[in-house]
């Protein structure tokens, strides 16, 4: 019964929302359409998104120009997300410390080819991870991706050893420097650039090469720090939750 | 336009999936497809054009996601009543 | 078309989890379904056919550039909102965790504190 009203609730749930995609032409130029529908727009007012692309370059000389408008243009929106993950991994910390007993299950010892591989893929996974985000100004990835991938070469480790256990000391002063570093450089924009996060507080380099795009790289790299040390932190934690008997 | 069935493809597929992720009993099989799923989705994110988000999908979605759902079903139970 | 239709599907496949099952991980599988959902959707708003990706490393990409690449606004967005769902999925793991904890269930109906 109860069933069946909630499929018929999610189906005119779902017409309505396929009436309003419809809308949409799938494929096209969005700020075209948009442009449909809004009075007294003259071509020489720029949309957001147009200004971001067409202007991107010159004002950021960052290839990536989703890096761009994650770090530089909407760089304050990031800081409130990294705000948002850290205070998600410190509710699961506190929530899992007051969780004492668990089902007993028994630990089985890892095989050799699980061991070894991890062994050798630890390092290899974590230099690829540094790799991803101190080029997330010119290639695909960044911070996010790179933290990711070094929390995975951690939840490699503990999968494979038993008595593996990532020191939660460093862990957390990393990540506390890391979120440091980046309200830091937004404080120097608003000092000696003309806005929070501005980006000519350094020279802006050349399109296309390593050292370019002024403060993106350096706080791309704070971010996959931060995300990096506060994943690993999180499957710490959730790993190793203590069970009494 | 061979591409364009390919992901109609993978979108079934996606959507198929994601129905056995919700029907099945077992949690443990039901992660798994929860995972694929979003697997299927990174390379949709390819064809979108948009390789940061396939990167973040495929990393996060795919890798940390099931794996702390499987944590966690370690830690309780895998069967559905 | 087809991309609105099938991530529509995942949001509501997502959903009847969430008011359906009796499961609690069940629930927890629903929201992540539907978050890729609403991903999917929101990344197949910004996507314009024959353009390419919004990473300008070639010289001819340099002119003119906004007739050349896709919306990378949504791109963005979808970017932070994947890290969220992550983490947000692993706090309600962890509540998952605690609740079974109490009362060795995963069931709903074993939890009636609330109720009255």
């Amino acid at each position: 019964m109860r069933k069946w009203i909630a499929i018929t609730f999610l189906l005119i749930l779902g017409f309505f929302m396929l009436r309003i995609a419809g809308a949409f032409p799938f494929g096209e130029n969005t700020w075209k359409v948009a442009r449909q529908y809004v009075k007294n727009v003259t071509e020489e007012k720029w949309w957001v998104a147009e200004h971001y692309v067409d202007k991107g370059i010159k004002e950021n000389r960052g290839s990536n120009l989703v890096t761009s408008i994650v770090v530089n243009y909407r760089g304050f929106d990031t800081l409130g997300e990294v705000t948002v993950l850290f205070l998600a991994a410190t509710a699961l910390a506190f929530l899992l410390s007051s969780c004492t007993c668990f089902r007993k299950y028994e630990r089985i010892e890892a095989s050799l080819i699980l061991k070894t591989a991890s062994d050798t893929l630890y390092p290899l996974l974590i230099l690829f991870g540094a790799y991803i985000f101190i080029h997330g100004h010119l290639t695909p990835g960044g911070g996010f991706q790179g933290g990711t991938v070094i929390a995975s070469a951690v939840m490699l480790m503990l999968l494979a050893h038993f008595s593996f256990h990532p020191n939660h000391e460093v862990l957390s002063v990393t990540e506390g420097l890391a979120g440091i570093v980046f309200a830091a450089i937004g404080l120097a924009g608003l000092i000696w650039g003309r806005s929070f996060l501005a980006n000519n507080i350094l020279p802006l380099g050349h399109w296309n090469r390593l050292f370019s795009a002024g403060v993106i790289p350096l706080i791309y790299i704070a971010i996959g720090f931060k995300v990096g040390s506060e994943l690993s932190g999180l499957i710490t934690d959730m790993f190793k939750v203590t069970k009494e008997e | 336009m061979i591409l364009e069935y390919f992901m109609i493809l993978l979108l079934l597929l996606m959507v198929g999936l994601a129905i056995y992720a919700v029907e099945t009993k077992d949690l443990l099989a039901s992660v798994i497809a929860a995972g694929f799923v979003s697997l299927v989705a990174s390379i949709v994110y390819l064809y979108l054009q948009a390789p940061d988000v396939a990167m973040t999908e495929a990393a996060i979605g795919a890798g940390l996601t099931t794996l702390i759902f499987i944590i966690a079903i370690r830690k309780t139970e895998r069967r559905e009543r | 078309m087809f991309f609105f239709a099938s991530s529509i599907a995942l949001i509501l496949i997502g959903l009847y989890a969430v008011l359906v099952k009796r499961n609690i991980m069940k629930m927890v599988i629903g929201l992540s379904i539907m978050d890729t959902g609403v991903n999917i959707l929101i990344i197949s708003l910004g996507f314009i056919r024959g353009k390419t990706a919004p990473i300008i490393n070639a010289k001819d990409l340099l002119v003119r550039t906004s007739s050349k690449v896709v919306d990378p606004v949504p791109q963005a967005l979808v970017l932070t909102a994947i890290v969220i769902g992550v983490a947000v999925t692993a706090a309600a793991l962890s509540i998952v965790m605690l609740m079974y904890s109490k009362k060795k269930s995963l069931e709903i109906e074993e939890y009636k504190e609330l109720k009255w």
